[in-house]
């Protein structure tokens, strides 16, 4: 395109933004909380709205959809990463937990069962995300003072204001 | 976003075949998807490179080499960086979330655009988003904005912590383009100021790749402080940031580096005040004369003066806390 002058240029970027292409879609498997999907996905989809919108896994929240409120935390590969800013496509290969993969079966994660006894939600929106941040940071050993903590749940915000909760939740597992 | 096919280029002699305009690499992603789901970035293609590019760190007789593809979190805990270059682990530590850090690449956090709040919002003029259209924030909410460097035509700063601590760790910055040969760019001339041309970031040459970053080795890690103001204790962009560092023998200042973030539209170096400080005693006196210096080039915009005492006394603590 280099050889086109650049009002020609501008003026077919222009055009261009009122002629959506046809969506594109692509076969994939994702494991996920130790079971195999197969589908056909949008390329644009995120792993958030796979899991939402097509699997029926509406544990994972939508807060924001711009990676700046931590509702949507999810593990691939056992680490915290968030599903609104990852592209389903990116995901073969890969084992995604999300909080419906927690539990064994009838009895709670004991991170689901600290949050229930120290009051580590009110509403509940963001408290999927909080316990799937709240899980990898007690792994990574990231609970040696309240305030290592707190540093390490900045990404989960909490409209509520639970947040001593949430902390001493995390300090009653990580014992 | 608008639809786009997708490809995984297994290695790197895959990763060029077809880059051109309309096609984009993506790794971390934790920026890029979400400037497509405003439509700022809308490219046709996607090549997932992350199994491509290298995500290893190696240590050799010179320094160390990161490769692009690792994570913003591994450079937090790898034993080899906090014992050489923990600046930089310190640094990347005071950016984003645990969660971003560990979805995010090292080749990532160099490309990443910045945060200036007309470049996300479509409906406003933005010369970075779409040339010639002018700069809403010269003369509108430029509180978070540069205040040294800039042009009439940009205002914006680069959000990164990580690239602070490498242009103060005099980092290379090692590009690979189709012809699938490689070069190195110093890192302190790999970001650009905005001039009349703030929609180039940065000096990639087209349809290029970052394939690692190499540091040097150096006497900065015993005396070292990275220091981030910021709206709120912890995940937000920073008013001003500040990475210190000093080579000291006995009280004597070696060499000093001097570096902020927050402040121009590219990880900005000191080098006035690291040069006054280069063969100076470490005392308060010559940390104050420092940040002075350091004060006195900042030319704030209409609503960021507060950002020059801010700069200030920012140097002057973090100038302090290298001493530990």
């Amino acid at each position: 395109m280099a050889a086109i002058p650049s009002s020609v240029k501008a003026l077919y970027l222009e055009v261009k933004e009122f002629f959506i292409p046809p969506k594109q879609s692509i076969p994939l498997t994702i494991s996920i909380n130790k079971k195999p999907y197969t589908l056909t996905a949008d390329t644009r989809s995120t792993l958030l709205d796979l899991l939402r919108e097509e699997l029926h896994l509406t544990g994972s929240k939508k807060g924001c959809d711009h990676g700046q409120c931590g509702a949507c935390t999810v593990h691939v590969n056992g680490e915290r990463v968030l599903s609104c800013l990852t592209l389903s496509a990116m995901l073969p290969g890969k084992e995604v937990t999300t909080i419906e993969g927690l539990a064994d079966g009838d009895k709670l994660h004991p991170m689901q069962e600290a949050f229930i006894e120290c009051d580590g939600y009110q509403c509940g929106y963001c408290t999927p995300g909080q316990i799937m941040s709240a899980v990898a940071c007690v792994k990574e050993g990231h609970t040696k003072s309240v305030a290592e903590i707190k540093e390490f749940m900045s990404g989960n915000l909490c409209r509520c204001g639970a947040y001593n909760g949430i902390v001493e939740s995390i300090q009653k597992v990580a014992k | 976003m608008r639809p786009f096919t997708f490809n995984k280029a297994e290695n790197l002699s895959k990763v060029f075949a077809g880059k051109g305009e309309a096609t984009q690499f993506i790794a971390g992603g934790t920026n890029l998807v979400d400037l497509m789901k405003k439509n700022i970035s809308q490219p046709e293609n996607l090549v997932d490179i992350t199994t491509a590019v290298s995500g290893k760190i190696t240590l050799n007789k010179n320094g160390i080499s990161i490769g692009a593809m690792v994570r913003n979190s591994v450079l937090t805990t790898d034993i080899n960086i906090l014992d050489k270059f923990p600046l930089l682990s310190k640094a990347v530590l005071a950016g984003a979330s645990p969660q971003i850090r560990n979805m995010a690449s090292t080749g990532g956090n160099l490309l990443q655009r910045t945060r200036c709040p007309y470049f996300y919002d479509t409906s406003m003029a933005c010369n970075k988003r779409k040339p010639g259209s002018g700069c809403s924030a010269l003369d509108g909410e430029n509180r978070m904005s540069a205040v040294v460097g800039y042009s009439q035509q940009c205002v914006a700063v680069h959000p990164s912590d990580m690239c602070v601590a490498l242009v103060a760790l005099d980092a290379e910055v090692i590009v690979m383009d189709k012809s699938m040969k490689s070069k190195k760019i110093p890192f302190k001339d790999f970001h650009r100021l905005p001039g009349e041309t703030p929609h180039l970031d940065n000096n990639l040459p087209a349809n290029a790749l970052i394939q690692a970053i190499e540091i040097p080795n150096n006497a900065f890690n015993k005396n070292f402080a990275y220091l981030k103001v910021r709206d709120r204790d912890s995940y937000a962009f920073a008013l001003i940031s500040v990475a210190a560092a000093l080579n000291l023998s006995n009280n004597k200042i070696v060499d000093a580096r001097l570096a902020s973030g927050g402040v121009a539209h590219k990880p900005w170096r000191w080098y006035e005040a690291e040069k006054f400080l280069k063969g100076k005693e470490a005392t308060t006196a010559n940390f104050k004369e420092a940040a002075k210096i350091v004060a006195n080039e900042v030319r704030p915009l209409s609503n960021n003066g507060f950002k020059k005492l801010m700069l200030q006394g920012a140097i002057e603590s973090a100038l302090q806390q290298c001493l530990g």
